[in-house]
């Protein structure tokens, strides 16, 4: 609290990050950290997720890394956190009311577990849940693989839409972690990492004037592209559904507190989960280094709309809220792929048009043997890609002894195929199915390359 | 090192044209296919190399061919030197170096990737203009050398590195990195450092300077032009076609959800309208709730039998389905060949594509 009142009046927005390294996790009497290890009480969190008259059943397990284990259908994972401050809560606009225009998030404190995750799996919603290998060759392409998991097995009451279906699962994920960081983390714990993130002032801010830069330093933005086509392709950004949303700024140590949170059903490979969102490294290490190594400007959020119009619409938007930051360069991430490469594309031509140089991250989808072009647009000023690797590439991943979900649904995922199961156990699929594996906020080091 | 695998000898055929098979010239060009024993000209070359590699080989047969023999009767060559080679069991076949020699480099590039796909490894080099290397490229092994026979020697030490990488079993994952043509196709990698970094990284070079590397360099867009308006559809045949994912209930086909590797031909005769009970999307890149619910949403047939009525033209009783959902072009591009080839052949005049 202290924190808050000293920045009151401060121009930069500061966040206090305090992570807790949870060395392992077990269910107990009762849920709470004790040395190290989180302990879950598994009744009492099944009986509050069964508060909610859309489910049905709640199954929980836990899994290690290392672990002979795949998870299969996964919809989200999500990192509990507890916000220390006042009136502010994680996942603000979600499981709390916040307005972000009319309130600017505070400055203060926020704990997270490290190394532990809630994952949320079940009947299939859409086709394209992922998968989570705990060891074997597809452990190596997801930083899932290192995590604890808490594991969540919702199934719906009958006749539950796919839509409700959705909102259901989503909501139960969010709630599981807001109950494990309100029973671990309220309370006093030492010895663990901590850092100081201090944001950016936009142009028109109070106390703007009062803020210095160091002179010299290249000024960098950064456009953080949403998947917001609608019908299970959706994003939200404090609550707001973000396909109704005009490309914004937006705070970037926002992203700690879970004001983006994920509720897409897109191919696994290049979803972002709520956990890639709450942890996106690009906004992470331009914050770290801002003021060092270059000017971090600011962050514009944008989405990425099924119509041309709104195409266009978001692109100029964006591209004029980039252009007013007066950056020398833009980082430009994307979530999904084929349609969204279109936006991709008017994003990177449009700032490039006010001369600000870009950098896309994108995945590709060149085919099982690599031959085809990988994108399905493209514009001469994208001259400078990197990539996150070819989603269609095809990885074999040898049968694990236990199945947390439902492995059934493995032919009909996306980058499953009928033929996909092999006579020994194994399953031929292509990246895609595995949950994170070519993220295009940049986590993993999956690349590809001509040969 | 054990004393068979010592005395392991690796046997090598090697593929030469005429003039380097020392049967003649221009004038020889014609030769049909030849085998000698042993190793001849540049064969005694690639022995010496190994040997300095020590890397024992021994070249057990020289199969020579004309080169127009070759270029005219592309098929029957194969033919009759596949199973030549094959009769010898090598470990390796080297062809070439066929430096800027253009039917040299086309019959090098042939015999090289058919031999691959026969669990035959075989390297061959070509200077960087010679059309086999566009020919080929992706599917062999192709090392890159000087346009004339000056560059033997040189040739000869990058194709024997290269050939005992191949001959120790060792996986050749990126041909580039071995003095090879890129083979132009995408493949993964685990890169040292993650994407986020690279990326700031990247655009650090590129604020900074006009030298950076991209990671995946845009292609040339191939944009189609739309056609003129037809007008009047009176009498004509129009086909539906649709990446929509509508198959009917139960996918027949199993085209996949994602990165379809088919596409399938369903009928439409008798049918007023699409039915839930009977058509579905199998299409994995979008929510198919309300194209389940009325599939004609994404196969408009209910739309174009109204149509059919009132604007006098003839509903095609077949459509093409397929899923446009992380399908690669190259896929797409096939399908599309085919689908076009089989409307034509109907008498179809025009196609309304609809796509999700």
């Amino acid at each position: 609290m202290s924190i808050a009142k000293h920045h009151a009046l401060a121009p930069h927005i500061t966040h206090h990050w305090k992570k807790i390294t949870v060395s392992d996790l077990d269910f107990a009497p009762a849920t709470g950290l004790e040395n190290g290890k989180l302990l879950i009480h598994r009744d009492e969190l099944i009986s509050r997720l069964q508060s909610d008259p859309n489910i049905r059943n709640v199954k929980v397990d836990i899994v290690h890394p290392g672990e002979s284990v795949r998870i299969v259908p996964v919809k989200d994972v999500i990192e509990p956190r507890l916000s220390l401050i006042p009136g502010y809560q994680v996942f603000p606009g979600v499981l709390s009311g916040w307005d972000p225009d009319t309130n600017r998030i505070p400055s203060g404190e926020i704990v997270s577990v490290c190394g532990m995750v809630v994952t949320t799996v079940g009947s299939i919603v859409g086709f394209q849940e992922g998968v989570i290998d705990m060891s074997g060759p597809g452990a190596k392409y997801s930083l899932f693989s290192q995590n604890h998991h808490l594991v969540l097995d919702i199934t719906v009451q009958e006749g539950i839409g796919r839509h409700d279906h959705e909102k259901t699962a989503r909501m139960a994920g969010f709630k599981a972690a807001d109950y494990i960081a309100r029973h671990a983390l309220n309370k006093p714990l030492a010895g663990n990492a901590h850092e100081t993130l201090i944001n950016p002032v936009y142009p028109g801010s109070p106390g703007r004037q009062g803020s210095a830069e160091p002179k010299g330093l290249p000024r960098i933005a950064y456009l953080y592209m949403l998947q917001t086509q609608g019908l299970l392709h959706d994003t939200y950004y404090c609550g707001i559904d973000a396909k109704k949303m005009l490309p914004r700024f937006m705070v970037p140590s926002e992203v700690l507190f879970g004001a983006i949170v994920s509720g897409n059903c897109v191919s696994a490979c290049d979803k972002n989960t709520t956990y890639h969102h709450q942890n996106n490294p690009i906004v992470l290490e331009l914050l770290r280094r801002d003021k060092t190594d270059w000017n971090f400007v600011g962050c514009v959020l944008t989405n990425e709309n099924v119509t041309l119009g709104e195409k266009q619409q978001s692109s100029t938007l964006a591209a004029g809220l980039i252009a007013s930051l007066i950056p020398d360069g833009v980082i430009i991430s994307k979530e999904g792929f084929g349609n969204p490469d279109a936006d991709l594309m008017m994003n990177c031509s449009k700032i490039e048009a006010h001369g600000i140089k870009t950098v896309l991250l994108t995945d590709e989808f060149a085919g099982q043997a690599g031959a085809s072009q990988s994108l399905v647009d493209g514009h001469p000023d994208a001259n400078a890609i990197v990539s996150t690797g070819n989603a269609n590439e095809v990885i074999v991943l040898p049968p694990l002894k236990k199945i947390v979900g439902d492995d059934r649904v493995i032919t009909k995922m996306a980058g499953g195929s009928s033929k996909c199961r092999l006579p020994d156990g194994s399953i031929a699929v292509e990246l895609q199915v595995l949950i994170g594996s070519t993220n295009q906020l940049g986590f993993e080091r999956t690349s590809a390359r001509f040969i | 090192m054990s004393g068979t695998s010592r005395n392991k000898q690796y046997r090598i055929v090697h593929y030469l044209n005429q003039f380097f098979g020392g049967v003649g010239g221009e004038e020889q060009a014609n030769c049909e296919p030849r085998t000698i024993q042993g190793s001849k000209g540049p064969g005694r070359l690639f022995e010496k190399f190994f040997r300095e590699q020590n890397v024992p080989v021994e070249i057990v047969a020289t199969v020579i061919c004309g080169d127009s023999y070759f270029a005219e009767n592309q098929e029957k060559g194969l033919g009759e030197i596949l199973p030549e080679i094959q009769g010898y069991s090598p470990d390796l076949v080297i062809a070439g170096p066929a430096f800027n020699a253009g039917r040299y480099g086309m019959a090098c590039g042939a015999i090289c990737s058919s031999l691959n796909p026969l669990g035959i490894p075989a390297i061959t080099a070509m200077y960087k203009e010679n059309p086999g290397v566009d020919q080929y490229r992706k599917t062999a092994l192709i090392v890159e050398c000087a346009d004339i026979v000056t560059g033997m020697e040189d040739a000869v030490q990058k194709m024997v590195r290269l050939g005992k990488k191949v001959l120790q079993g060792e996986k050749i994952e990126f041909p580039k990195a071995e003095g090879c043509f890129e083979q132009g196709l995408r493949k993964n990698y685990f890169h040292a450092e993650p994407a986020y970094q690279r990326a700031i990284a990247l655009l650090l070079q590129k604020i900074g300077s006009d030298s950076f590397e991209t990671e995946y360099p845009i292609p040339f867009f191939d944009r189609v032009d739309p056609q003129a308006a037809i007008g009047d559809l009176k009498g004509l045949t129009i086909a539906l076609v649709t990446s929509g994912g509508i198959v009917p209930t139960g996918n027949p086909d199993h085209i996949e959800s994602s990165n379809a590797s088919k596409y399938g031909r369903y009928s439409l005769e008798g049918l007023e309208k699409l039915e839930t009970k009977t058509h579905q999307s199998a299409h994995g890149g979008y929510d198919n709730t309300y194209a389940n619910h009325d599939p004609n949403r994404v196969l408009p047939i209910d739309m174009m039998r109204e149509l059919e009525k009132e604007l006098g033209f003839k509903q095609h009783e077949w459509y093409y389905a397929t899923v446009g959902n992380g399908t690669s072009v190259d896929s797409a591009q096939k399908f599309a060949k085919e689908i076009a080839v089989e409307l034509i052949r109907d008498g179809v005049q025009a196609v309304i594509l609809t796509s999700t």
